[in-house]
């Protein structure tokens, strides 16, 4: 049987079919009911750009909290755990391999708390009364007088939510940039301190950096698409979408609220192609800085 | 070899020394700060609820009991689905997803680095565009497919959006991009097909790689929730992630279901923690290849 399978299509249908069925149909699907109104249940109706230009001008939810948001959230989330990805991997390859393996094993595993388990455990430490984990040790240390309702508080909902999404930014990047430093040829350094490098922050700069360019591009864009995939989040946290005041809304929301919830789908789908345009931009500005010229 | 005066290259050291002091200094609070979530759902799940309830709240748990996964296995066999079903159903659309997704990405990335025809860095171009592709984004027309071709409720609803891995393709065809075309030559003037070579030389070389990718994607679909709530209104075809998530978010808001809520996270938790801890050493190996070259 295995003798006569030699034609490349053995090996390319399965996956690309899937591909064609599942990724490029939708991407082109989504961009044309973007252009028309769609209630899930009458057919697409064709309304030209109307929803493009409800959504600059009269969406004011978007243009007020969730693009903000959605901007707030990824400028944070992307570079910070990026370079803390980085700062981690390399400290890691510091240290001899039996240690290294348990600290990654640690650094990794709050990045498989994905959905369920996370939201759970958040929601008790977060809990807005005295019994909330955060409360009592505030209240123990005098810092306030009465319990906070962090969850449902819009002053404190996106703090909350970046500081879970560093927690667990230690993903596939970091896998690739420790293995990236690791990988570094050994022979470099000891060129590098022989050209006259003397310190360590120079032997990042010069050697370390530069040599592992691929995992660094890598890991930059894994950081930009997890970044503007994190929706659940808000949602998982606050209990409700839209959350409380919008102050956690981010553009994935949006695209539920409006296409699951209130099942605006042609709507829901103009708001999918800006957030795809996004996404697509800035990855290519990504590649611009970080990617080897062509 | 480096001299004794030599201080630069300390990377991937052999031994302890004194030098690497600072950083653990960093490590130890940074590692302590990040593993404090987890040590809370280990020790919340275990605990009876006069400590659940105890003001003021207590990190560590004093007497460890099994009532929270008591009264969740109790509350499961009241809803009428028994929890088993939904283990198994979560355990045969995990096995197949990783299965079907480690051999069809792999086929399509031996493919696109070994094989000639027109296209292929077409394709390889069109994947790496995919990789920042936002799922959400068209969960619409995605959603509209399976209900036209009739996959609602099925178990192919569950496996087959989640089996297509951009990410998962360019990491192992960067990896057989690293396999020497001369086993394959040579294998091939021994009369081997493709598919003979793809199995027999290929797939033992990529093994780490492998790794890799069956832990993406076990992740991805043991925690998935999303195949439930869209495309499946059976309850009885649901997984465990979607019931542990609905149980959670109806219970998890009052402390008397923190308990619970706390053993259905470390359920869900701890197969990814495990087969990440089995497979580590193997994924660290498979990265080094992976980079964007």
């Amino acid at each position: 049987m295995t003798k006569r399978m030699n034609h490349p299509a053995w090996f390319l249908l399965p996956y690309w079919t899937l591909f064609f069925v599942f990724i490029i149909v939708p991407v082109i699907a989504a961009i044309f009911l973007s252009f028309t109104y769609f209630n899930a249940i009458q057919a697409p109706t064709f309304i030209g750009i109307t929803n493009y230009i409800e959504l600059i001008t009269m969406d004011t939810v978007f243009m007020q909290y969730v693009l903000s948001n959605t901007l707030k959230f990824a400028l944070i989330v992307g570079p910070v755990g990026y370079l803390l990805s980085f700062i981690l991997a390399w400290v890691l390859a510091q240290i001899p391999q039996k240690y290294r393996t348990v600290f990654a094993i640690i650094l990794y595993s709050p990045s498989l708390t994905m959905g369920v388990a996370m939201a759970s455990m958040w929601r008790i430490i977060f809990s807005g009364d005295s019994q909330g984990y955060l409360n009592s040790l505030l209240l123990n240390w005098g810092v306030i007088l009465e319990p906070i309702q962090f969850l449902q508080s819009p002053d404190y909902l996106m703090t909350i939510m970046i500081v879970v999404s560093l927690w667990s930014s230690m993903g596939v990047g970091f896998l690739a940039m420790l293995a990236g430093v690791l990988n570094i040829d050994q022979t470099l350094y000891e060129a590098a301190y022989v050209d006259g490098i003397r310190n360590r922050a120079q032997e990042i700069f010069y050697i370390t950096i530069p040599s592992m360019k691929p995992q660094m591009l890598f890991g930059a864009v894994m950081a930009v698409v997890t970044t503007f995939q994190a929706g659940g989040i808000g949602v998982q946290l606050s209990g409700s979408n839209p959350t409380p005041q919008y102050a956690g809304q981010l553009i994935v929301n949006h695209i539920e609220d409006f296409g699951f919830i209130r099942y605006m789908m042609g709507y829901a789908a103009t708001v999918s192609v800006v957030l795809l345009l996004i996404v697509y931009f800035i990855s290519k500005i990504t590649f611009r800085i970080l990617g080897e010229k062509e | 070899m480096a001299s004794a005066s030599f201080q630069g290259t300390k990377i991937n050291p052999t031994r302890l020394h004194r030098s690497q002091l600072p950083f653990f200094m960093f490590l130890i609070p940074f590692a302590t700060l990040m593993i404090l979530p987890i040590l809370f759902i280990f020790n919340h799940a275990f605990k009876p609820r006069s400590e659940l309830f105890a003001y003021p709240p207590r990190f560590f748990v004093r007497n460890p009991t099994f009532d929270n996964f008591n009264e969740l296995s109790r509350l499961v066999s009241a809803s009428g689905v028994p929890f088993s079903r939904y283990l198994v159903n979560s355990l045969l659309v995990t096995i197949i997803g990783v299965t079907l997704a480690i051999f069809i990405t792999a086929f399509s990335a031996y493919a696109l680095s070994k094989l000639k025809f027109r296209g292929k860095k077409l394709l390889f171009e069109i994947n790496t565009l995919a990789l920042m592709f936002v799922p959400i984004a068209v969960q619409i027309p995605r959603y509209l497919i399976i209900a036209r071709s009739g996959l609602i409720d099925t178990y192919a609803a569950h496996i087959l959006p989640m089996i297509v891995m951009p990410v998962a393709m360019f990491l192992i065809k960067q990896f057989i991009d690293q396999t020497p075309n001369e086993i394959i030559e040579s294998a091939k003037i021994d009369g081997a097909s493709e598919m003979q070579i793809f199995f027999k030389i290929v797939l033992p070389v990529i093994a780490p790689a492998i790794a890799t990718v069956g832990i993406l994607a076990f992740q991805i679909i043991w925690n998935d929730v999303s195949t439930s709530v869209l495309y499946i209104n059976d309850e009885s075809k649901r997984t465990l992630a979607f019931y542990m998530q609905s149980l959670t978010s109806i219970q998890g808001n009052n402390v008397a279901g923190q308990g619970m809520a706390a053993a259905a996270s470390l359920i869900m938790f701890v197969p990814n923690l495990v087969l990440f801890v089995f497979l580590q050493g193997k994924v660290m190996n498979t990265m080094a290849h992976s980079g964007i070259k």
